[in-house]
């Protein structure tokens, strides 16, 4: 005899839905827009979105940590700053379709339509601790972005989508072979019931093996995710592949997402002392910082250098959130709260650089030799790539700088002064292939004759490279705020 | 003036911003006015230094980041007001010698960003405030090496910056490991030196903070083996780049050693004395070697200063007041007459372009105030009696002959091989007949030239005859750094070690 469930709509709390229904909704509402009128031009779809996202950002700015629906959704401090970010960062992306060229993709409200499911996708994927709900995110918003890769409409795109969308769907069968195993050994999909029943379990013997295998086989998903080593061999092709603001967005969303979910799974290995899952990621986070540096430093492409200085940075990140402490956590944001700006905007610089045809090189579309002698061209576009770079490089008082010291700092502080070393030395590393370009730009003589690079530069963009130079540069100011906000809500979370 | 301090840093900054507008035909004039004003800032500064007190003056303290100990907070005391003083002083010599034509204005709103991270880091209390000039102080130097440099200049650019930088990483990671050791005793962060400056750590540990700091600073420095950047750094910058580099960048290192490694890790830098003093040793003696095999003038100077700052750090590695005195007076001149030495092989290149020793001979007749001028800095550099070099480097030698009679011995060859290729240099360019017709019609010295040759001229007689005002408050300082070095100390080595003549009483 099954006893019926009373359920109240209090208990449902449905505030906790409102910030992704608003995205949705939106979405559907440009849908409709399109079917009662077509033709209607990109800056209107650009406006709706981001008075969509507005509203998002309050409704994500309103919520008090709760859980509800079921205990399906938990919406914590990981969670809200998640969504804080990937909203931000949505919102930065967005005016960047209004570019002085036309190009395809934005013609197409499905393109805003897909974009805002895609957000709503990021934000479930969130706010939950369940694996199921964790997994339908994660399709929600992947399946959404290979649609707004291919949207882009060259051949490469059409092959960066592909890629990328047969590398997700294998990311997306070991995330469901590693829940399956879970589930086998813990009798549960709900993380938190994972952890108490794994607290009992996981040191009899033969639950180890299990317990591990399970962990691994989650790891080689959000591996594929995060593009760590050796799971990255997608990203540079499919960064390249992309246009250049959704590579930059590429490089910040998808991964803040991926790591607050990751931040959700290992941190349970790690608090229960399963040594071996956190090992495996620190060897991961080292090999990928180093190897991503080392291939960064010979491409020839200055998308591709800063594809490659995104896996790194990501496998800077991941090394965090191996420490298992609050401080690493809490590092593995505020790092992508500074990153996030500096790294859209040196995207963005490369957006508004770009042609439509391949002007400076048969296969690529940024060579370095494209941006020889910027200063004497184009003196203010030089000065705040160089910004960017020279940010990106771990210089202070940039805002990556703060970013890698608090991580740093964090490694130091859990006693993996080696890791510290590590970093610090591939901090180096990094350093020559982001001096690289700004060498190019203020050292050589320009190579082509040209009068502008910028072919693509509109009010809406400058504003935006704007947003991303003063927050680069003034960073030293609200760290401060950043730090204690970021910090407050993690350890609250109980991370 | 309560801010004095942060007038003297940002003052260039806002200059240099300003500076984008200001017409290029003006730029250099209005460099030098800016430098002028910061250099007379400077010197009101020292007036105002109260040259009795050892301890910190004119501080200012406002918190960064609360939660995490980051402060801006910034003093001068008797060992950095020098510094900053020789930073303002050369600066603004090397703005009114400058003869850089194309971009001058980006070339001077470069210095003048150059010279806010200078001062910051000599006036900086906070290790991550020091960090931060210390690692902005890369880039313009970066983008002066490169853009005015000479042919490898890209190559010798990218050399210095990566090789710094990554050194300097290796440094922050001790920063950190300092800063939490600092919490976990006191349950607060804290960055600020004084408070760092508490901590007692036992010997392991302070060995392994010595050699991270120490792989920062010695790069800098830079020490054998970590030189190689130097030459490729001064032999492809502009005269100004060399002025400053020689001059003020350098010393930053040794700054570092004196202000971080040693009060912080007393005992571990007693136990380094032998290791370093070898390593100064080699650096004294091989690369005056080097720099006698030369043909370039100025590698010449530039392997000469390597081998002065072994000098240096042998002085600081003394652990008694004569030394570290002496060191840091042999900063302030070396920073003198290896920057107006670079400024005259500036001279001689700009008319001859070439600075190849053998395209020239008999160059004394041609221009005899040229001569003069070389040869009065030469003398310094070798360390005459009466001029400026003589003062620290005798200082040194006494410090280190209480260390160790044998090791000062060798260090005091330095004199003689140093007379040994300066003299040579002297010989094969000024002296003889004037072998390369083209030379005969070269001017002399002009106004401008003399204007920023006579004042240094007058410092390093000055300083060589009473050195006295400067002196007094830098041992002032370093008095009481030892004798609160020597209280810290636990291993009865660093205590026996470490020689203060005051009590740490008295000091305070």
């Amino acid at each position: 005899m099954v006893t019926p469930i009373q359920v109240t709509v209090q208990e449902l709390n449905l505030p906790l839905l409102v910030p992704m229904l608003i995205a949705i909704a939106g979405g559907l509402g440009i849908l409709v827009i399109d079917l009662l009128k077509s033709n209607l031009d990109k800056s209107l779809y650009v406006m709706l979105s981001m008075i969509v996202l507005f509203a998002d950002l309050l409704a994500v700015a309103g919520i008090t940590p709760n859980r509800g629906f079921f205990d399906l959704m938990l919406v914590d401090g990981v969670s809200i700053i998640s969504q804080f970010l990937v909203i931000v960062t949505s919102m930065l992306f967005i005016p960047l379709a209004l570019t002085s060229k036309r190009f395809h993709e934005f013609s197409y409200p499905e393109f805003f339509a897909l974009f805002l499911f895609m957000v709503a996708g990021f934000q479930f994927m969130v706010s939950t601790d369940n694996l199921i709900l964790i997994f339908v995110g994660i399709e929600t918003a992947s399946l959404a972005l290979y649609t707004l890769i291919a949207m882009h409409n060259r051949s490469n795109s059409f092959e960066a989508a592909l890629k990328y969308f047969t590398m997700g769907a294998l990311a997306a069968g070991f995330y469901a072979m590693g829940s399956a195993v879970v589930y086998a050994t813990t009798g549960s999909i709900e993380l938190w019931q994972v952890k108490e029943a794994l607290s009992i379990s996981s040191s009899t013997g033969s639950m180890v093996i299990a317990v591990t295998g399970g962990a691994v086989l989650l790891l080689v998903a959000f591996a594929f995710k995060l593009s760590l080593f050796p799971f990255h061999t997608w990203a540079p092709d499919v960064y390249e592949g992309a246009s250049a603001p959704l590579a930059g967005y590429m490089s910040i969303v998808p991964k803040v997402a991926a790591f607050a979910v990751a931040l959700r799974i290992f941190d349970i290995y790690i608090d229960l002392g399963v040594e071996s899952v956190r090992t495996i990621i620190l060897i991961l986070a080292v090999i990928t910082m180093t190897l991503a540096n080392m291939m960064a430093l010979v491409q020839e492409d200055v998308k591709r250098m800063l594809a490659y200085s995104s896996i790194s940075h990501a496998g800077f990140v991941m090394a965090a959130l191996a420490l298992g402490t609050t401080k690493g956590n809490a590092g593995v944001f505020i790092y992508y709260a500074l990153f996030m700006f500096t790294n859209l905007g040196a995207f963005t610089m490369l957006w508004i650089s770009r042609h439509k045809k391949l002007m400076y090189s048969d296969r690529y579309d940024h060579p370095y030799e494209k941006f020889a002698g910027l200063i004497k061209i184009m003196p203010m576009g030089a000065v705040v790539m160089a910004l960017f770079m020279l940010s990106l490089a771990g210089v202070p008082p940039f805002s990556v700088f703060w970013g890698k010291l608090f991580i740093m700092s964090a490694a130091v502080d859990a006693g993996y002064i080696k890791l510290a070393i590590i970093m610090g030395l591939n901090s180096a590393i990094a350093a020559y292939y982001y001096l690289k370009l700004v060498v190019y730009m203020f050292l050589k003589e320009p190579v082509f004759n040209t009068d502008t690079i910028y072919y693509n530069i509109s009010k809406p963009l400058m504003v935006i490279v704007g947003i991303a130079l003063v927050v680069t540069v003034t960073s030293v100011f609200f760290f401060d705020i950043l730090l204690t906000y970021i910090y407050a809500m993690i350890s609250a979370s109980g991370f | 003036m309560s801010f004095i301090l942060s007038v003297l840093i940002f003052f260039p900054l806002v200059a240099g911003i300003l500076g984008f507008i200001v017409d290029k035909g003006s730029a250099r004039v209005y460099g030098i006015s800016i430098a002028a004003v910061e250099f007379l800032l400077s010197l009101w500064l020292w007036m105002n230094f109260d040259a009795k007190s050892a301890s910190m003056q004119f501080i200012e303290f406002f918190p960064i980041v609360k939660d995490f100990g980051i402060n801006y907070y910034v003093g001068v005391d008797g060992i950095s007001l020098f510094l900053v003083v020789m930073t303002t002083l050369m600066t603004l010599i090397g703005m009114i010698s400058m003869t850089v034509k194309n971009e001058i204005k980006n070339m001077v709103v470069t210095i003048l960003f150059l010279e806010m991270t200078m001062v910051g880091v000599f006036l900086a209390l906070d290790a991550i405030v020091f960090y931060l000039f210390w690692e902005l102080s890369l880039v313009p130097m970066l983008y002066i090496i490169g853009a005015w440099g000479g042919p490898l200049r890209v190559y010798a650019s990218i050399k210095f910056f990566l090789y710094t930088f990554t050194g300097s990483l290796i440094m922050l990671v001790g920063m950190l490991f300092v800063a939490y050791s600092f919490y976990s005793i006191t349950g607060v962060w804290s960055f600020a030196l004084t408070d760092w400056y508490a901590l007692k750590f036992d010997l392991n540990y302070q060995f392994w903070l010595f050699l991270a700091f120490f792989v920062g600073f010695a790069i800098k420095v830079p020490m054998f083996p970590f030189h190689t950047w130097l030459p490729y750094a001064h032999g492809q910058a502009p005269t100004i780049g060399s002025v400053i580099l020689a001059a003020v960048l350098l010393k930053m290192g040794t700054y570092g050693f004196v202000r971080f490694s040693l009060p912080m890790f007393p005992d571990a830098s007693v136990m380094m004395i032998l290791p370093i003093a070898v390593i100064s040793i080699i650096m004294i003696i091989y690369t005056a070697m080097v720099a006698y095999a030369q043909e370039d003038m100025k590698q010449v100077i530039a392997y000469s200063s390597v081998s002065h700052m072994g000098i240096i750090m042998l002085g600081i590695f003394a652990m008694n007041s004569q030394g570290i005195s002496g060191s840091i007076f042999q900063m302030l001149s070396h920073g003198i007459v290896s920057g107006a030495l670079f400024m005259l092989v500036g001279v001689i290149y700009d008319r001859t372009h070439t600075k190849i020793m053998s395209n020239f001979g008999g160059l004394a007749t041609i221009m005899p105030k040229y001569a003069l001028v070389f040869g009065i800095m030469l003398m310094a550099s070798v360390g005459l009696p009466l001029t400026i070099g003589f003062v620290g480097e005798f200082l040194v030698l006494i410090g280190f002959y209480k260390v160790s009679p044998i090791l000062t011995i060798l260090a005091g060859t330095s004199i003689i091989v140093g007379a040994i290729y300066m003299l040579a240099l002297y010989k094969k360019s000024f002296f003889g007949a004037v072998t390369n017709e083209e030379n005969k019609k070269l001017k002399d010295l002009d106004n401008r030239e003399l204007f920023s040759f006579i004042p240094l001229v007058a410092i390093v007689i000055w300083l060589g005859v009473y050195p006295k005002p400067v002196l007094t408050p830098i041992d002032n300082s370093v008095q009481a750094m030892l004798s609160f070095m020597k209280e810290k100390a636990i291993t009865p080595e660093a205590k026996n070690m470490i020689i203060a003549t005051q009590t740490a009483k008295e000091a305070k």
